[in-house]
C-alpha cells in the first residue's frame, strides 16, 4: 500500500453528450502521482485538464478507464461514497473561491468537520488551528464579504487543509489574484506540500506551475508530456 | 448526529432570518390556513356546547310525548288517566306529568302583555328542572283544588310588573281569570322549538284546563326516566302501553310522538359535528395551498444558493444530508407558520365566540393536530425541492452563477 502510488490513472476516457453530439474530452490518459508530490496541471482551454480535475477530485467519474485512489477503484463507487472519499481524503481550493457569504470565515473552515460530525468544540479548535496555518486568525468573525480576494483564498485554504486531507486539489487558485497575492498563495501551498500534503494544482499560468515539482501539459485530451524534478526550491521564498 | 442536526436546524433559522419578509410570505398560507382551521372547529365546539345547553334546559333523561294527526281527524289528545298509568306500570319513569296550554292576555298595574299561559304541576317543574327566582312552586292543595295562583316568567314579570318591588302576593289578571303571583321563573331563554321561555304564566294544570282550555285534555306530557334504565327499553314500553290505551291495531301508525332529550341532543350534536367538520375541510384548503406556497419557495431557494449545494457536496456532504437541510428549512419554516397561526387563531376564536354568544371552546387537540399537520405539510412539500437539491451535480452546481 505504502510502496503503490497514491493516484493512478490508466486509459481515462471521458465522453460527455451522445450519438452525433458527443464530445470526448479526455482520450486516454495515463498519469500515476505519488504521495508528497506537488502537481500542476497545464493546458490550453479544452485539453482536457478541468475533467481530469474533476475526475481526480472524485467529482466525475471516467467513461472508461481506471482511476485508482489509494489503491481504491474510484469508478466502481456510487455517488455518496465518492462523497465519503473527498470528506475523508481530499480538500478543494477553487478559483472563484466559494467561500458561503453569510457566514464567518471560521465558520467556513469549520464546514467541512459539520459534516464528519464533530463536535462544535472540536470543530472551533481545528477550524481556528487552520485558520492560523494560514494567518488569518484575526479574521476569524470576518464574513467573506470583508476579506480581500487573497484573504478569501487563504480561508479556502484552511477550509480544505481543516480535515487534514491527503490531497489539496486546487484549480486555477489564483486566476482571480494580481500576481503579488498570487505568489502568496504558491508560497503557502509551496510550505503545505513540504509539510507532506500531496498538491495538485490546475493553471495556466507558467510562473505558478512552476512552484511545482511536476508539471503535466495535456493537449486534446491526451498527457502531452510530463516535466519531473522540476524544482527543490521556488523562483521567490517557499520554505528555506 | 446531533451536531449535524443541531447545526442543520441553526442553519434554517438563519436561512428564515435572511429573508424575513419572504419567510412570513410565504408561510401566509400556512399561518391563515391553521388559524382557519382552529378557529372553525373551535367556534363549532363553541356552538355545539350552546345547543347542548337549550337542550338541557328542557331536562335530561325526559320524554316528551305529544299526540299527531293519524289518517284523519284532529290530533286525539291525552287525558290525565294516561300520564298516570305511564307513571304507574312503566319501570324506571320516575315522574309523569301532563300540560295543558293556552294563551292569555295578562293586565297588572294598569298595563297590559300577550303571554302563554302553561298549565302544569309541580311534577312537571321537577321533570324539566326548572327552578325559581323568587317565590314558591304551586302546593298539592293548589293543584288539586285548581286555584288562581300563578308563577310569572321573567319577561312577563318586567312587562307588567313595577321594577324592583317584589310581584310575590299581588294581585292580577289573565283574561277574565284574576290570580295571585307566588313565584317567579328563572331566566331560560329559547326552548329546543325556538318558543319563549320567559314569556309564560304557569298556574296550576287543573286551573288551566278548567279556565283557559275548557277541557280535561293535555297537550302533551313530559316522562322523566331514571338514567340507570335504558332509554330504549322505556320508550318501547311506552309506546305499547299508549297504542294499547289508544286502540291502535297492529299496522296502524302511532298518532302520537315521542321525543326523546338525548337524541335530539345527540343528533344535534352529530349535525354541528358535521357542519364543523365540513368549513374545518373548506378551510383546510387553504392549508394546501400553503404547502404548495412553502414548495415554490424552496424550489427559488435551492435555484438560489445552486453554488453552496455545490461547495456543500464537494467537501463531502452526502445526498441524504443536503436533503436534510432543505427538508429541515421546510419544516421549520412550516412549524413557524403553524404556531403564528395557532396564536391568530386563540385571538379569533376568543374574540369570535364572543361576538357570537357563544362559549370559548378552547380545544387543545385541534391545535395540536394543526400544527402537526403544518410539519407534515413541511415534510411532503419540501420533499421535492430538497430532493432536487441533492441530485444536483456538484461540478455544475459549482459553476452555476
Amino acid at each position: 500500500m505504502t510502496d503503490a502510488p497514491l493516484i493512478e490513472l490508466e486509459g481515462i476516457t471521458k465522453t460527455f453528450g451522445t450519438g452525433p453530439a458527443a464530445f470526448q474530452a479526455l482520450k486516454g490518459v495515463d498519469m500515476t502521482i505519488d504521495r508528497g508530490d506537488f502537481v500542476a496541471v497545464m493546458g490550453p482551454s479544452g485539453s482536457g485538464k478541468s475533467t481530469t480535475m474533476n475526475i481526480l477530485g472524485c467529482l466525475d467519474i471516467p467513461t472508461t478507464g481506471i482511476f485508482r485512489f489509494r489503491g481504491m477503484e474510484v469508478q466502481a463507487l456510487t455517488r455518496d461514497q465518492r462523497s465519503l472519499l473527498r470528506r475523508r481524503y481530499l480538500g478543494f481550493v477553487f478559483q472563484g473561491f466559494n467561500l458561503l457569504s453569510r457566514t464567518s470565515a471560521l465558520e467556513n473552515v469549520e464546514l467541512p468537520l459539520l459534516y464528519r460530525g464533530e463536535s462544535k468544540a472540536r470543530r472551533r479548535e481545528a477550524g481556528l488551528r487552520a485558520l492560523d496555518m494560514v494567518g488569518l486568525v484575526p479574521w476569524a468573525d470576518h464574513s467573506p464579504a470583508e476579506l480581500s480576494g487573497g484573504q478569501q483564498q487563504r480561508v479556502a485554504i484552511a477550509r480544505a487543509l481543516v480535515t487534514e486531507p491527503d490531497v489539496l486539489l486546487a484549480d486555477e487558485p489564483t486566476g482571480n489574484l494580481d500576481t503579488e497575492r498570487s505568489i502568496e498563495i504558491m508560497q503557502l501551498l509551496s510550505e503545505l506540500n513540504a509539510g507532506g500534503i500531496t498538491i495538485l494544482m490546475v493553471t495556466h499560468e507558467q510562473e505558478m506551475a512552476s512552484f511545482a515539482r511536476t508539471i503535466v501539459h495535456f493537449r486534446d485530451g491526451v498527457v502531452e508530456r510530463v516535466e519531473t524534478g522540476h524544482r527543490a526550491g521556488t523562483p521567490v521564498g517557499g520554505r528555506g | 448526529m446531533f451536531g449535524i442536526m443541531g447545526a442543520t436546524l441553526l442553519l434554517s433559522l438563519r436561512e428564515i432570518r435572511r429573508h424575513l419578509l419572504r419567510s412570513f410570505l410565504t408561510t401566509l398560507g400556512i399561518i391563515i390556513g391553521v388559524a382557519a382551521v382552529i378557529t372553525m372547529v373551535t367556534l363549532g365546539k363553541g356552538v355545539t356546547a350552546s345547543i347542548q345547553d337549550q337542550i338541557s334546559s328542557l331536562g335530561s333523561n325526559v320524554f316528551i310525548v305529544f299526540p299527531v294527526r293519524a289518517e284523519r281527524g284532529t290530533p286525539r289528545p291525552f287525558k290525565q288517566d294516561d300520564v298516570d298509568q305511564v307513571a304507574q306500570q312503566i319501570a324506571g319513569v320516575v315522574v309523569a306529568a301532563g300540560a295543558a296550554n293556552s294563551s292569555a292576555t295578562a293586565f297588572h298595574n294598569g298595563q297590559n302583555w300577550t303571554t302563554s299561559v302553561n298549565g302544569v304541576n309541580d311534577s312537571f317543574l321537577q321533570a324539566q328542572s326548572i327552578s325559581l327566582t323568587q317565590g314558591r312552586m304551586f302546593t298539592p292543595a293548589e293543584e288539586t283544588a285548581g286555584q288562581n295562583v300563578c308563577i310569572l316568567g321573567p319577561k312577563v314579570l318586567a312587562a307588567i310588573f313595577v321594577p324592583g318591588v317584589s310581584p310575590l302576593g299581588e294581585e292580577m289578571r289573565l283574561n277574565s281569570v284574576p290570580c295571585r303571583v307566588i313565584g317567579v321563573l328563572e331566566e331560560r331563554g329559547e326552548g329546543g322549538g325556538g318558543q319563549d321561555q320567559d314569556n309564560v304564566v304557569m298556574m296550576p294544570l287543573k286551573t288551566v284546563q278548567r279556565r283557559f282550555t275548557g277541557n280535561d285534555k293535555l297537550q302533551y306530557f313530559v316522562v322523566k326516566y331514571d338514567a340507570s334504565y335504558d332509554s330504549k327499553v322505556i320508550q318501547n314500553s311506552l309506546v305499547d302501553l299508549l297504542r294499547q290505551r289508544r286502540f291502535l291495531q297492529d299496522g296502524q301508525d302511532n298518532d302520537f310522538n315521542i321525543v326523546d332529550t338525548a337524541q335530539v341532543n345527540q343528533a344535534l350534536g352529530a349535525a354541528t359535528g358535521a357542519l364543523t367538520a365540513m368549513v374545518a375541510a373548506i378551510a383546510a384548503i387553504s392549508l394546501l395551498v400553503g404547502g404548495i406556497g412553502i414548495m415554490n419557495i424552496m424550489l427559488v431557494s435551492v435555484t438560489e444558493r445552486t453554488r453552496e449545494i455545490g461547495i456543500r457536496l464537494a467537501i463531502g456532504a452526502l445526498a441524504r444530508e443536503v436533503q436534510l437541510q432543505f427538508l429541515t428549512e421546510a419544516v421549520v419554516l412550516c412549524c413557524l407558520g403553524g404556531m403564528v397561526g395557532i396564536a391568530l387563531a386563540f385571538g379569533l376564536s376568543y374574540g369570535l365566540s364572543a361576538a357570537v354568544d357563544v362559549p370559548f371552546a378552547f380545544d387543545p387537540t385541534i391545535n395540536v393536530m394543526s400544527f402537526l399537520f403544518s410539519a407534515a405539510m413541511g415534510i411532503i412539500f419540501g420533499y421535492y425541492p430538497a430532493r432536487r437539491a441533492s441530485r444536483l451535480d456538484p461540478i455544475d452546481a459549482l459553476r452555476h452563477e
